[in-house]
């Protein structure tokens, strides 16, 4: 369990603790571009816009993959044909914070690098399964017709490619992470747990350092599916996160993305003199009911949890636009004045697995820069004046699932 | 009196509930009786079938109401019933457990009659825009739930009253290892005194069978299928894809004394190491098997000659049994061709996100019943791999310790050592 020791520096209360979690690698990737840097020059750019591609699977809108140099992050072109977009995208924004971090390239670091990865599945063959369901409109063994099919037309290595853990599997194969290896999966709630259980390691001296995060690859009619079979999706013209309600849909509208982060025992992270973005502090999760109504009384009960400081504090929401959860998680923020909220999904669509770490990652990058982002949307969301010590960052599930986490400064 | 720290200062981990299920059949009763009488609960595919597939058999559990209603359902309800036979089992209240769940189980996907039956629901446009037009239009959110990754250990979660968010996991074939050491770790860490881990599978579908056979992972001896799996011969093959599920409910072991809880093993330690060589193929040199088993001993702070028997992987695919060999060989050294080591795989087939958490069981079992459990279907052991199977009849004997192994696709190695007795 955590320890909090008294700290010799009273401007700094936490600082003192050689077993705190830190943030010492961002890798980001979104329609925004890639890396913290670029992220945050956009984000603070105030009235941006975002990147939008409302036409491909109109009468949805996404926001879409930014141009990659897959090479850059995963030399060789045979790993990268063992892949999908989803993995591969994955194991370059993991890249990224290794990179970032230090840590790419060092053997030992890597070889002794714990690893939890948020995931979904990887994309289907969008052909086989559009012809295999052309062709049951005219068959009634339609059991027959999958097994003549798919044994004929699916690429073999393929299912590598779908498979949840082998975007770990991917980034153990490129980036050498070998320490161990655990997928967690459950929508925006893996992404949570990955960083909860992540922390939790650090914080009792399991683990020196981890490599955390999650991609999501919005680009494919099947990721579209997992959110529509509830009619989860925003559609007709977009509109930022906190103005979906009432609109045509459901009031998510995706984003391909991913965010990873090299959390480090702080002892760890100054031993080998890394630059430290911000402190990772109590992490809390929580499963409401909701049908029982219990999603309002859950989110206020993770941030008495969270032991918020006092004063204004910055709030990087992950809210997805789902109609319901974001409703619940505005009306509980808004109760608290102290919170000057900013959704991001406004800017980057909604990710699913990488919501949490995202967040995560806007969060650090704020208490790294003393700076707090400018309004995402200007009719609802308030400013921030001065430098953020703390921030908090949001993940609450479009269906399930919430938590949420407090960045403080190194 | 028993210590109730172990070498490293953190909580011994008790379990103190116990549940199974496989092709053999529901709870420990039945699947002990089978298991230890040799019989394989390998059978041909009757779920679905079986024209133009070069595998025609499997160890499907199609006995429950589920069976036929896909994976999601299946998968739920094969964790259901082992997760209500291990917390009666620890004579904790199954409604309201108060601990967290780790959920092992397969990467979920819409099942191919619910996108037959959601494409053929209409007839304007085609391909993925029509399945998103109808999906949209859907009143009832039972398809939705499949597809969610979330969904079973949520319904879990509400079905035992465990606490928290449900973690729902997927390391490969490693899966049901890894749910044990997440509540293991959680116990030592003292965020909880008991957990609730859980692996289960019932994604035997069509489609998943078809994927392994295109990477050549599955036994084709279609004929006998009783004989198809038989890790460590010569003539083997390629595993028999199965379903099933384990359950154990974890405890510290203050905890379980306290309430007066009967010890049904120790959870000692758990060891992992990821493989960096290729995404289906380990390391030539064995080093990362070698590791995690290493890394579990060293956790479980047992030496090797401390290890009575071994709970192998033995998926019956010529390269896990080779490596498999090569890397317990380089462990435990001269004494390996002493030393029992059996497959519970060449009964069951193998169970995949379930099978770590099936076989942890049949390994608690092995302790506590003084009974190993054979090695089937070994009529022409392979040369190279010169190992004490316990070949096709069980062995009674006493034993104290178990190493129980994992290792699956991506790189994914979990191995588990548990104990009889608390020190």
């Amino acid at each position: 369990m955590r320890k909090i020791k008294k700290s010799p520096d009273p401007q700094k209360p936490s600082m003192s603790n050689p077993h705190d979690v830190v943030i010492t690698g961002i890798g980001l990737v979104s329609s925004l571009g890639e890396g913290p840097d670029a992220h945050w020059q956009k984000l603070t750019q105030p009235g941006l816009e975002p990147v939008l591609e409302a036409t491909r699977f109109a009468p949805y809108t996404i926001h879409p993959l930014p141009e990659i140099d897959w090479n850059l992050q995963i030399a060789k072109r045979g790993d990268q044909r063992q892949m999908e977009t989803w993995q591969r995208l994955g194991t370059y924004v993991a890249g990224l914070a290794l990179d970032d971090a230090g840590i790419k390239g060092n053997d030992e670091l890597c070889a002794t690098m714990d690893m939890v990865v948020a995931a979904g599945g990887g994309e289907r063959d969008e052909a086989v399964d559009a012809a295999i369901l052309a062709a049951s409109e005219a068959r009634n063994d339609r059991d027959v017709l999958l097994n003549e099919k798919l044994t004929t037309e699916l690429r073999p290595t393929l299912f590598l490619a779908q498979l949840s853990n082998l975007l770990a599997g991917n980034i153990s194969i490129v980036h050498k992470v070998t320490g161990s290896s655990r997928t967690f999966m459950g929508e925006e709630g893996a992404g949570v747990s990955a960083v909860e259980t992540a922390a939790a390691r650090i914080r009792s001296g399991q683990s020196t350092h981890v490599l955390v995060g999650g991609a999501f690859q919005t680009a494919h009619s099947d990721m579209l599916l997992g959110y529509e079979l509830a009619g989860y999706l925003h559609r007709g013209p977009w509109k930022p996160v906190w103005q979906r309600q009432g609109a045509e849909g459901g009031g998510v509208v995706t984003g391909s993305g991913g965010a990873f982060l090299v959390l480090e025992q702080r002892q760890h992270a100054q031993s080998r003199g890394r630059k430290i973005y911000a402190e990772l502090g109590p992490v809390a999760s929580g499963r409401a009911r909701r049908r029982r109504g219990e999603l309002n009384g859950e989110i206020a009960a993770l941030l008495q949890q969270a032991v918020l400081p006092g004063g204004e504090l910055l709030t990087i929401s992950g809210a997805s636009g789902a109609h319901a959860a974001t409703a619940a998680e505005k009306a509980v923020l808004d109760a608290n004045p102290a919170l000057a909220v900013r959704a991001f999904s406004t800017l980057t669509g909604h990710m699913k697995e990488a919501q949490f770490p995202f967040a995560v990652a806007l969060a650090a990058l704020a208490v790294d820069r003393k700076a707090a982002y400018p309004v995402f949307d200007a009719t609802v969301e308030k400013t921030f004046a001065g430098a953020p010590t703390s921030v908090l960052a949001t993940a609450i599930g479009y269906h399930q699932f919430e938590g949420l986490g407090l960045i403080k400064a190194a | 009196m028993a210590n109730l720290r172990d070498h490293m200062g953190r909580p011994v981990v008790a379990v103190t509930g116990i549940g199974v299920v496989t092709s053999l059949g529901v709870g420990k009763k039945d699947n002990w009786a089978a298991l230890t009488s040799g019989k394989s609960g390998i059978h041909p595919i009757t779920r679905f079938p079986v024209d133009h597939l070069n595998t025609r058999i499997s160890g499907m559990v199609d006995f429950l109401d589920s069976s036929s209603k896909g994976a999601s359902h299946l998968t739920y309800e094969l964790a259901e019933t082992a997760a209500q036979e291990a917390v009666s089992e620890a004579g904790l209240d199954a409604g309201d457990f108060g601990g967290p769940l780790f959920l092992a189980s397969p990467p979920v996907e819409l099942d191919w009659h619910d996108r037959f039956s959601l494409y053929n629901s209409d007839k304007k446009d085609a391909g993925a825009e029509r399945l998103l037009r109808v999906a949209r239009g859907l009143k009832e959110l039972d398809v939705f739930d499949t597809t969610q990754f979330g969904t079973i250990a949520d319904r879990l979660a509400d079905r035992f009253g465990t606490r928290g968010l449900p973690i729902t996991l997927s390391t490969a074939c490693a899966s049901g290892a890894t749910a044990i050491q997440l509540g293991v770790e959680a116990i030592r860490r003292g965020e909880c005194d008991k957990a609730l881990s859980i692996g289960a599978d019932g994604s035997a579908t069509a489609e998943a069978l078809i994927r392994f056979s295109l990477l050549s992972a599955l036994s084709t001896h279609n004929d006998i299928p009783e004989k198809a799996s038989k890790p460590f011969s010569k003539d083997r093959d390629g595993f028999v894809l199965a379903e099933g599920s384990g359950a154990l409910v974890l405890e510290s072991l203050e905890a379980a004394l306290a309430r007066g809880a009967t010890v049904l093993g120790i959870l000692r330690g758990c060891g992992e190491k990821a493989d960096d060589f290729h995404r289906t193929r380990s390391k030539p040199d064995g080093s990362p098997a070698i590791a995690a088993v290493r890394a579990a001993l060293a956790d479980a702070g047992l030496s090797e000659d401390e290890i009575d028997y071994v709970n192998a992987h033995g998926t019956s695919t010529p390269e896990n049994d080779k490596m498999e060999h090569l890397s317990l060989s380089t462990v435990f050294g001269e004494r390996i061709g002493s030393m029992p080591i059996s497959s519970n795989k060449s009964m069951i087939g193998h169970t995949l996100s379930a099978a770590g958490a099936v076989e942890a069981a049949f390994s608690l079992l092995t302790m506590r019943e003084s009974v190993i459990p054979p090695t089937i279907n070994y009529d022409n052991p392979d040369p190279a791999i010169v190992l004490d199977v316990v070949p096709n009849k069980k062995r009674n004997t006493e034993v104290r310790s178990v190493l129980s192994n994992s290792f699956g696709f991506g790189g994914q190695n979990t191995c588990l050592v548990m104990a009889r007795e608390p020190v």
